[in-house]
Order: structure tokens, then C-alpha cells, then sequence
């Protein structure tokens, strides 16, 4: 029988790759749980109240990690409300406005390019052109700025591919009723591409979270404790630079990892809330 | 009964290709006005370049007059949004937007700076009842169009063209998407919309062609072949293409 036979095989063949991939699943799946734990068992313990809601002095020996997590909040803030204006707007004009296609996919190929360049390059260049050249000296408003030209890509490029899944049809409908092209832009397409923008905020929030090589050049290190607008003028750094200083330059292993667990929340969190941010868009456009 | 659009003479080119040439037409006021020819013979195209929607697309150059109300359309001087409310446009594929019913209806008024609650109210009312579909959906006015059936949509879409209180209104194709039950719900509303409205309608059906148009223009390759009284032109063709189209020679 060449038919059963073959049958065999193919069976076989199929039990082997079925295998395949669960082992893969297998693997992918223990790796992150064994980092979340690692992190979590090592960094939890560590984390007190004091802990987060000090800051850290060398003449008492006390660590705290307040004007660590204030000065990420500052920096994530600053950053998002100048990224996204730009972004957003830089996106609706290359896709509805501007007519030369092939300036526009020569730009797209840029910022494609550019959102993929090692962040410490940006790092350099933001040293270079806000500390320096524009005599911002080492602070947190220097790093944000370093990071709207990093995160500028991706959400110029998020927003630009959810501005492309409006239909046509939504467009011409608008235009039909004698709507001017803005306010076509503003009621039918803007709404329809909110998802895309929440999406490269999350995208965003996430790398400056992680971001350490651009901001160790250009926010600086402080921990001093400060309101947002003389935080923003003055050095200081991130929770990331801050597990980078104390794992680094202090040895202090149990204040990097407690903070590397709050930084994991902390990115849990800010994905959840982009996620229900999402849903009550999505809810309000169905009604 | 004098003509609304008169068209002398105008070619149309999609970069090099010419896909209309010479048409020469005059379309009377508050009748049904039928364009019929196989695909790609340039009659959805026509169409579009009656209320400027073909700006919208790259490369597309335009000579001869294209004159609404004894003006041509094609001046400089023309405001193309406002024109577009004059003359209102019904799509091939319904396209109620992602809103509520009373959003899409009233999303042409409020385009043209009416804010007023109670005249939105009235407008999204008369709009619903002239599309014959008020009945239907007075209770979820609220509701996402998104969410009614593909004749009800297309419903909607006339009734938000209806919203502006245009004067001619192109239909493109309105119901190959449909079923047939829909498709005759739209043709009868689209007869009783004659008494107000000029109605200028592309179709692949011939017999709706016959059904509900008073004059009908035949297109082929580009050109306006014949054009006339509707039954006329079933009847006694003058066109030795217009009779093999009709008859179902080619197409």
C-alpha cells in the first residue's frame, strides 16, 4: 500500500514539527517567566516605602528613589508632549497632504532607517546640539528633546500606517458632502487612527523607559529632588540611569534590581493603560 | 424644462490615456438621467468630473466646459466645496462613516456651519424620511450606521447626500452592492426623488436603465455614442454599437 505509507510519513512529519514548535513555545515561555521572576525574587524584597519615597544621601547612607522616579515621569511627559504634535502632524502631512510620492517614500525610508540607529548615537548628537550648541548644559529638558528625535520615527511611522487603513471610501464620502480636506482629515480619518497614535505612544514610553546610553550624555545623573520645571532645567536621571549608576558605578545590586522590578510594573502598567485607553476609543466609536 | 448641466466638448485624460473624448451633453432638471455602457467605457468617470470629485485624483486633466446652472464648474473662481453640496454624490459601495446614524447625517449641515440643535433635529428627520428609511431606524438614531444592513446603508448615504439639500445628485452605481429587494427599495425612492432633485445615474443594468430613467446616454470606449429619451433609445436605437449593447451583442 503506497498510500498508507505515505500517510505514515506525513504523519510523522507532522508529530515532529508539531513538536518543534512546542518546544519553541516551551523555551520562549521560560525565558521571559525566568526573567520576570529573577527580577521580581531579587528586586521585590528591596522595595519599601522609604525606598521609594526617599531620596538618597551619602552623608546618612540612605537610598531612596524618589527624584529617580519624578525625573522619569518629567522626562516622559515632556518628551510625549512634544513627540506627539510633531509626529502626528508630520504623519497626516506626508500621507494626505503632501503630493510628490517619492519624496514622501524617500522620508518614510528615513525615519525607517533612523528608528533603527543605536540610541547612544542620539545620545552623542544630543549632547552635542542641545547641551553644547544650545547651551542647555546636562539636563533633563536636553535628554526629552534627545528623545523626541529618537521616538520621532515611530510615531511619525505608527501613525502614518493607521492614517493608511482609513478607506477611501470614508474620504470621499466626506468630500461629497462639500467637507473642506481638514475637516475631512479632523472628523472621518483622525478618529479612525487614534489606535495607531495610542500605539506609538505605548511604543514610545517604552523606549524611554528602557533608555539609558542617550540620556547618560545628556540628562546627567543627579538625584536631587525637584518640581518638574526645575527638574526639567537641571541634570538628573531615570529610573534605567539610576539602576545603571547604582549596579554600575556603586555596586549596589539590590537597589538595580529593586528598581528593575519597578520599572517592569511600571511598563506593565503603562501597556495595560494603552490597551483600556484603546478599548474606550474603540466603545465610543461603536456607539 | 430647462437644462441644469450642460457639457460641451470635454475630454478627460488620466495622464496620457484619454478616457473621455468629446462628450457634448445637456442634462434637464428633476428627471432621471441614466448612463449605461459596458466597464471601463469612461461613465463612472463622467460622472465624478460633475461635482470635481476626479480632483481628488493624480494626473487628471480636463478641457472643453462642464457648465452646472450655466457656470463652468472647471473656473478657478468656483468654490469646489460648495459646489459639491449643490451637487451630491452617492458612492458605488455604501460608506456611511464609523458614526452614529444622526452623526452621518448630520455631518453635512454641520460641514456647512449649522450648529443649531433643534434645526439639526429637523434636518436629520426630513433627510431620513425623504430616503425612506426614518421608519426603520428612528429608534437608534444613536446607534452606529456601521451596524445596518448594506441597503440601509446606502439609505443613510442618500439621506446624508439629501442633508444638504443638494440640487442634482449623482449616484454611482448605487446598487450593484445590493440585493435585489434593496435595489428596488432604492429605485422607487430614487423615481419619487425626481420630483425635487435632477438625478444623473450610472448603471450596469440595463433594465433598471429602463425602469426608472427619463433619458438615457450610452458610452462606449470613451464616448458618448447616443443619447436620448430613455425609451427611444431601448426602442429604436440609432447607433448600429448602441443597438449590439442593448441587445446584448457585447458588454
Amino acid at each position: 500500500m503506497q498510500e498508507g505509507k505515505i500517510s505514515k510519513r506525513r504523519r510523522m512529519y507532522e508529530a515532529l514539527m508539531k513538536a518543534a514548535m512546542w518546544i519553541s513555545v516551551a523555551c520562549t515561555c521560560a525565558l521571559v517567566a525566568f526573567l520576570i521572576l529573577y527580577v521580581l525574587v531579587k528586586g521585590l524584597p528591596h522595595i519599601s516605602w522609604s525606598f521609594l519615597s526617599g531620596k538618597p544621601s551619602y552623608l546618612s547612607g540612605n537610598i531612596g528613589i524618589l527624584p529617580d522616579i519624578l525625573n522619569t515621569v518629567y522626562i516622559v511627559l515632556a518628551a510625549l508632549l512634544v513627540v506627539l504634535p510633531l509626529g502626528v502632524g508630520a504623519a497626516i502631512y506626508l500621507t494626505e497632504y503632501a503630493g510628490n510620492k517619492q519624496v514622501v517614500g524617500v522620508i518614510e525610508y528615513a525615519a525607517e532607517t533612523l528608528s533603527g540607529i543605536p540610541s547612544i548615537i542620539y545620545g552623542l548628537v544630543g549632547m552635542l546640539f542641545f547641551c553644547q550648541f544650545l547651551n542647555m548644559k546636562t539636563s533633563l529638558l536636553a535628554g526629552a528633546l534627545t528623545l523626541v528625535i529618537m521616538n520621532l520615527p515611530t510615531v511619525m511611522r505608527t501613525t502614518q500606517e493607521s492614517l493608511k487603513t482609513v478607506p477611501w471610501s470614508y474620504r470621499e464620502g466626506a468630500f461629497g458632502l462639500g467637507a473642506g480636506k481638514w475637516r475631512m482629515i479632523r472628523t472621518v480619518v483622525l478618529p479612525g487612527c487614534v489606535d495607531g497614535v495610542i500605539t506609538g505612544c505605548i511604543l514610545s514610553v517604552g523606549r524611554i523607559l528602557g533608555e539609558s546610553a542617550a540620556l547618560l550624555f545628556t540628562a546627567g545623573f543627579a538625584h536631587a529632588l525637584h518640581g518638574i520645571v526645575n527638574g526639567l532645567s537641571s541634570s538628573g536621571a531615570t529610573l534605567t540611569v539610576a539602576l545603571y549608576v547604582y549596579a554600575k558605578e556603586q555596586g549596589e545590586f539590590e537597589v538595580a534590581f529593586a528598581i528593575a522590578a519597578i520599572l517592569m510594573v511600571l511598563t506593565l502598567v503603562i501597556n495595560l493603560s494603552a490597551v483600556w485607553v484603546g478599548r474606550v476609543f474603540e466603545k465610543r466609536r461603536r456607539i | 424644462m430647462s437644462d441644469i448641466v450642460t457639457v460641451e466638448n470635454m475630454c478627460l485624460w488620466y495622464g496620457e490615456h484619454q478616457a473621455l473624448k468629446n462628450i457634448t451633453i445637456k442634462i434637464p432638471q428633476k428627471s432621471i438621467t441614466a448612463f449605461i455602457g459596458p466597464s471601463g467605457c469612461g461613465k463612472s468617470t463622467f460622472l465624478k468630473s460633475l461635482n470635481r470629485m476626479n480632483d481628488l485624483i493624480q494626473g487628471v486633466k480636463i478641457t472643453g466646459d462642464v457648465k452646472y446652472n450655466g457656470k463652468n464648474i472647471y473656473d478657478p473662481s468656483v468654490d469646489v466645496n460648495e459646489l459639491r453640496r449643490e451637487i451630491g454624490m452617492v458612492f458605488q459601495k455604501p460608506n456611511p462613516f464609523p458614526m452614529s446614524i444622526y452623526d452621518n447625517i448630520a455631518y453635512g449641515p454641520r460641514t456647512h456651519g449649522i450648529r443649531n440643535k433643534a434645526k439639526l433635529d429637523e434636518i436629520v428627520e426630513q433627510s431620513l424620511k425623504d430616503a425612506a428609511i426614518w421608519e426603520e431606524v428612528k429608534d437608534r438614531l444613536k446607534k452606529n450606521a456601521l451596524g445596518l444592513s448594506g441597503g440601509q446603508q446606502q439609505r443613510i448615504c442618500i439621506a446624508r447626500a439629501l442633508a444638504v439639500k443638494p440640487k442634482v445628485l449623482l449616484m454611482d452605481e448605487p446598487t450593484s452592492a445590493l440585493d435585489p429587494i434593496s435595489t428596488s427599495k432604492i429605485e422607487e425612492l430614487t423615481v419619487k426623488l425626481k420630483e425635487e432633485y435632477t438625478i444623473i445615474i450610472v448603471t450596469h443594468n440595463m433594465q433598471q436603465a429602463v425602469r426608472i430613467s427619463d433619458q438615457t446616454a450610452f458610452f462606449l470606449l470613451g464616448e458618448l455614442v447616443e443619447y436620448g429619451n430613455t425609451e427611444t433609445l431601448f426602442s429604436t436605437p440609432k447607433d448600429q454599437r448602441t443597438e449590439d449593447y442593448i441587445t446584448g451583442r457585447f458588454g
